[in-house]
């Protein structure tokens, strides 16, 4: 057995589902109010919370290396990067020398422009 | 000619196995992460994907969610088994957390029949489209854990290898984590 495992107490791992299992009811019931502030803090927030006591007393990351704390740091940093770099195109209907028109998520035709040497839907682009 | 397991990294303190998993869970962080930003950017740009997300069934997921938190649970007990040198008791918390993660499968299964004879199908719109691939993919890591986890179990049964116990459950507890992040995203934003 690992010295890691033998190093550290076990929490009680019934109280601590009995607490998931409490947030859970209050994912579900919570957005039933209709309240759009109370939905988001219910959905969202509490699976935070639950995330962060599956990931600290299930998944043993408050006696795991410190390194393993950077490394899955550095995995959230990625999808922050991925989000920030995408999401403005994503929410935007139109910028430099773009814009989103009825039919912009369908894949252009795939022969080329006669003349031109560009593909048929480059030219809007 | 013999050969040498590392079962250690003693430059980090790390056991093998468990720094394996650890590397898997940072690029399943990165997958899964990936997918959900791109749902969330997708979802906050379309606000009709909430109409959409109207037709999957609440109860269904929240149940889900308390079958997977359960099986956590019995994971998390197979590890202490595990600690205790009971290969036999890990084991068998082994299972029983498998047949979780197949009782999530089977709920998965109705609630996909129910959908696509009511014509949600993975084309029917950006919505579904993601929420086919999300809870597809997050089914397929259910699946490989449960099929690792047998395998596992197995050998925790005759008291070998013990320490897999410890780093399969750290890929259930993922495989978990990612559902409750996918639980509020396609059953309650609405």
């Amino acid at each position: 057995m690992s010295a890691h495992a033998q190093a550290h107490s076990h929490p009680n791992y019934l109280k601590v589902y009995a607490i998931l299992v409490a947030l859970l009811a209050v994912s579900v019931f919570g957005p039933m109010l209709g309240i759009r502030t109370v939905t988001l803090i219910a959905a969202f927030g509490v699976a935070l919370v639950k995330a962060y006591m599956v990931a600290r007393n299930f998944m043993h990351l408050n006696v795991e290396k410190r390194w393993i704390h950077w490394a899955l740091g550095l995995a959230l940093v990625f999808m922050v990067l991925l989000y920030a770099g995408v999401s403005p195109d994503v929410g935007r209907d139109s910028g430099q020398r773009w814009v989103k028109t009825a039919g912009w998520h369908q894949l252009p035709p795939s022969h080329e422009q006669p003349g031109t040497g560009k593909e048929a839907g480059e030219a809007g682009h | 000619m013999s050969s040498t397991i590392a079962t250690t990294r003693s430059a980090m303190g790390i056991p093998t196995g468990r720094l394996a998993v650890w590397w898997v869970v940072v690029s399943e962080i990165v997958i899964f992460g990936g997918l959900l930003a791109s749902y969330v950017m997708n979802r906050i740009a379309h606000a009709e994907w909430g109409a959409q997300a109207a037709h999957t069934n609440t109860w269904a997921g929240a149940f889900n969610t308390l079958v997977l938190l359960t099986s956590s649970l019995s994971a998390v007990y197979a590890h202490k088994a595990a600690v205790e040198g009971d290969g036999r008791r890990a084991a068998g918390f082994l299972r029983l957390t498998c047949l979780g993660g197949l009782v999530f499968l089977t709920v998965k299964a109705l609630e996909w029949r129910h959908e696509i004879v009511e014509g949600f199908v993975i084309q029917s719109g950006g919505f579904w489209g993601y929420y086919y691939t999300a809870a597809g993919l997050h089914a397929f890591h259910v699946i490989a854990g449960m099929a690792v986890m047998l395998w596992v179990a197995s050998s925790a049964e005759k008291n070998q290898d013990l320490h897999r116990v410890e780093n399969i459950g750290i890929y259930w507890h993922f495989v978990d984590l990612v559902w409750i992040f996918l639980f509020p995203l396609l059953y309650i934003a609405r």
